[in-house]
């Protein structure tokens, strides 16, 4: 398949703190024949407050989403947590006439990032090569709510030097969950420090996720901690060669 | 005791619990051992999904049938001579089992394990009555006699003691002298037990589901003794949560699939009583009499509501199972008798949010709760909700969160502000970068950095990269 028009959701996280994220997905994308499309005028898609309850103060940046990606054919997001927002609006804009069915339009054509590779573009091997040992940190959002949970094991599988070591308890959360990560700091620290230790078990050199927060949450705390593990968003990863 | 357990805030209960590593030792490897078998249970039964569903759908219909089904089973238990008695609130139950063991002169009651006993807080009035209660539950067996320890989950109530911890209470209060085994704890247990049960006055159990169409009541348990409980005593006393009703044995026997799997990983529990009023002539056993006190106690004003879903519980504690947050903090923290996920979307509802507003906020919305329900209660979705309600409804949420979800909302929705922000960001976390990690952040930061690192914001950000990259042609 060449030349799909890919309109990017980078996501905030990545726009300011994860660059290289951003541009080992555009890379990645490229590589497998899309043009890639970034829509300036996209923002935050309002999860922190929307989670935290604030439905209400959380609309307009939702709207606004929508209005921006409204004649994209595809829209790619490097964040199962992401996608699955954009996949939200339609719920939360159930009851209004105008923005639902518009919300419906962007949720149909939503795709996290390895879903879209493997799913659309029917590719499984990407050609990337990476040497070392890594094991995988599935989010929630991602398996749970959008239930993309085989796409990024197929793709990381053909990633030609890698070798995988299971991450024990992988199902538990990271304890990122947006501002629980604050709100309830006592907590979530205990629930990256396990996460941490897991992967410490697997004496792997990369930890590997799909998701910016999460990362960022456990990536932090393994800092924290010192020794630390690479942890590597899985665009990266597919980008390496 | 009733459903709140303590005073202490839900901050505090949290550090004092998560200093206690025995406790935590014990939750994570019941919780391990627990999901496993619940995995293993589902897998077996094969579609799983489609069962799933269908208990959702008996569960809606009940819920939205409930007037007809409690009807028609007060109609058919009375017609057998059983007594019913709807309780409105916690004390109408209590006080309406005081009189039913008071009229019997009853001193030794019996208790097969149940949970909205304890939300009514059944014990302590009997205990005040002058009564002696007895457990008969393991679990519950435990506790009491550990000077009346809260259950601290929902099946297995004393999941927060090791087997040691139980070796100990059993030799303080009960002279045991043997191991920590526990086959030989358990044994020990049933001794002392069986000999209160011949002696019992009144027999107190809970329900797992009424069946409306027979005017019976099924009963779930892994040790026999609800059936113990029911059978000896002369006086038998059924305690219900008005939603625990199935119209048919045919409902019946989806569910308790649906219960044991959940619960404990079992295809069927060891025994299954089914209750149908007093003895009747002819019978062998059975009591003499026989009261079923179906409790409200705040339910109904759940029905009809966005948080009606949550009256589909059929307490199977999958979802506390499941739980990272229950995991570190365990049962004590959330302050109600149910904990976990359910706890924290319905005890709010039941006991207010004076109390209890921490909890919806004591969950990442990671959803493990909700891919466990067996009925598929959303309840990653009904922990969000109280989240709206507090901060919209009640508008019960901080000043300063307010103010800056405020800013938050017009920041994020406003391209200059937002590229204005963004793009400041970096130099504005100049001073307080390093090695571009942030280590002693400011203000909302700073929670954040006391655990962890953050990163610095990127000097040349995502979308000025695809500027200039565009500019240049891009991969072209
Ligand atoms: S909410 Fe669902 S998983 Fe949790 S106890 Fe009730 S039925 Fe079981």
């Amino acid at each position: 398949m060449s030349n799909v028009k890919v309109t990017l959701f980078i996501t905030c996280i990545v726009d300011m703190f994860q660059a290289d994220v951003g541009k080992a997905t555009v890379e990645v994308l490229e590589r497998l024949g899309c043009d890639i499309e970034f829509p300036m005028g996209q923002v935050c898609c309002g999860q922190p407050a929307y989670n935290s309850g604030y439905v209400e103060e959380s609309k307009d940046a939702m709207k606004k989403m929508i209005a921006t990606f409204e004649n994209a054919e595809v829209v790619v997001t490097p964040s199962g947590s992401c996608a699955t927002m954009f996949k939200e609006y339609q719920h939360i804009f159930h009851d209004d006439p105008v923005w639902r069915p518009r919300a419906e339009k962007l949720a149909a054509k939503t795709y996290e990032l390895t879903e879209f590779i493997v799913n659309v573009l029917k590719v499984e091997n990407v050609g990337a090569r990476l040497k070392g040992v890594a094991t995988y940190h599935p989010s929630c959002h991602m398996t749970r709510l959008l239930g993309v949970k085989d796409a990024p094991m197929t793709l990381l599988k053909n990633v030609e030097g890698l070798r995988f070591e299971p991450l024990p308890n992988a199902h538990n959360c990271c304890g990122f969950g947006g501002t629980f990560s604050v709100k309830m700091g006592n907590i979530s620290e205990q629930m990256v420090d396990e996460k941490v230790d897991s992967a410490e078990q697997t004496k792997a050199d990369f930890l590997i996720g799909a998701d910016g927060g999460c990362l960022m949450n456990i990536g932090g705390r393994m800092e924290r901690r010192g020794k630390p593990i690479r942890v590597m968003h899985i665009a990266e990863v597919l980008n390496s060669r | 005791m009733a459903m709140k357990i303590g005073e202490g805030k839900f901050k505090e209960n949290v550090n004092k619990n998560m200093e206690d590593t025995f406790m935590r030792g014990a939750v994570a490897s019941a919780q391990e051992r627990l999901r496993t078998r619940r995995l293993d249970a589902a897998e077996e039964l094969g579609n799983w999904e489609e069962w799933r569903s269908h208990g959702e759908e008996i569960r809606q219909h009940v819920l939205n049938n409930l007037d007809y089904y409690l009807h028609e089973l007060a109609e058919n238990l009375q017609k057998r001579g059983g007594h019913v008695f709807f309780a409105a609130t916690a004390d109408e139950a209590t006080g309406y089992i005081r009189e039913v063991v008071n009229a019997k002169g009853g001193k030794k009651v019996l208790k097969a394990k149940s949970m909205v006993t304890e939300e009514i807080g059944l014990n302590q009035v009997l205990e005040e009555e002058g009564c002696t209660v007895i457990e008969t539950d393991l679990g519950e067996y435990i506790l009491q006699l550990d000077e009346h320890d809260p259950p601290s989950h929902i099946v297995a109530p004393a999941l927060h003691k090791n087997k040691e911890q139980i070796r100990d209470v059993f030799s303080e209060k009960l002279e045991y002298k043997m191991t920590s085994k526990p086959e030989e704890l358990a044994l020990h247990a049933r001794e002392t037990l069986r000999q209160e049960f011949l002696t019992a006055d009144i027999g107190i159990t809970g329900c797992n589901f009424a069946i409306a169409e027979s005017g019976s009541v099924g009963l779930v348990t892994n040790e026999g003794n609800a059936g113990l409980v029911s059978d000896l005593p002369k006086t038998q006393v059924v305690v219900m949560g008005m939603e625990r009703i199935v119209p048919t044995f045919e409902e019946f026997e989806v569910l308790v699939g649906l219960l044991t799997r959940s619960a404990v990983g079992q295809k069927l529990t060891s025994y299954i009583t089914a209750l149908s009023g007093p003895r009747e002539e002819g019978d062998v056993d059975g009591p003499e009499e026989f009261h079923l006190v179906i409790v409200d106690n705040g339910r109904s004003s759940i029905l009809g509501t966005e948080f009606q879903s949550v009256l589909q519980c059929i307490r199977c504690a999958a979802c506390i199972n499941v739980c990272p947050v229950y995991r570190h903090i365990g049962g004590h923290s959330y302050n109600s008798i149910y904990p976990g996920p359910i706890g924290a979307v319905l005890t709010p509802l039941l006991g207010g949010y004076d109390d209890f507003k921490d909890l919806p906020y004591a969950s990442t919305l990671c959803a493990a709760c909700t891919d466990a329900c067996p009925v598929k209660i959303p309840l990653h979705e009904l922990l969000h909700k109280h989240r709206q309600v507090i901060v919209e409804r009640e508008g019960r949420a901080p000043i300063s969160e307010k103010l800056a979800m405020k800013a938050f909302g017009l920041g994020a929705a406003s391209n200059p502000m937002y590229a204005a922000g963004s793009k400041m960001a970096a130099a504005m976390m100049k001073p307080f970068t390093k090695n571009d990690r942030i280590s002693n952040g400011p203000g909302p930061l700073k929670a954040w950095t006391e655990i962890r690192e953050f990163p610095a914001p990127n000097k040349e950000r995502f979308r000025d990269w695809f500027k200039e990259y565009e500019k240049g042609g891009g991969n072209q």
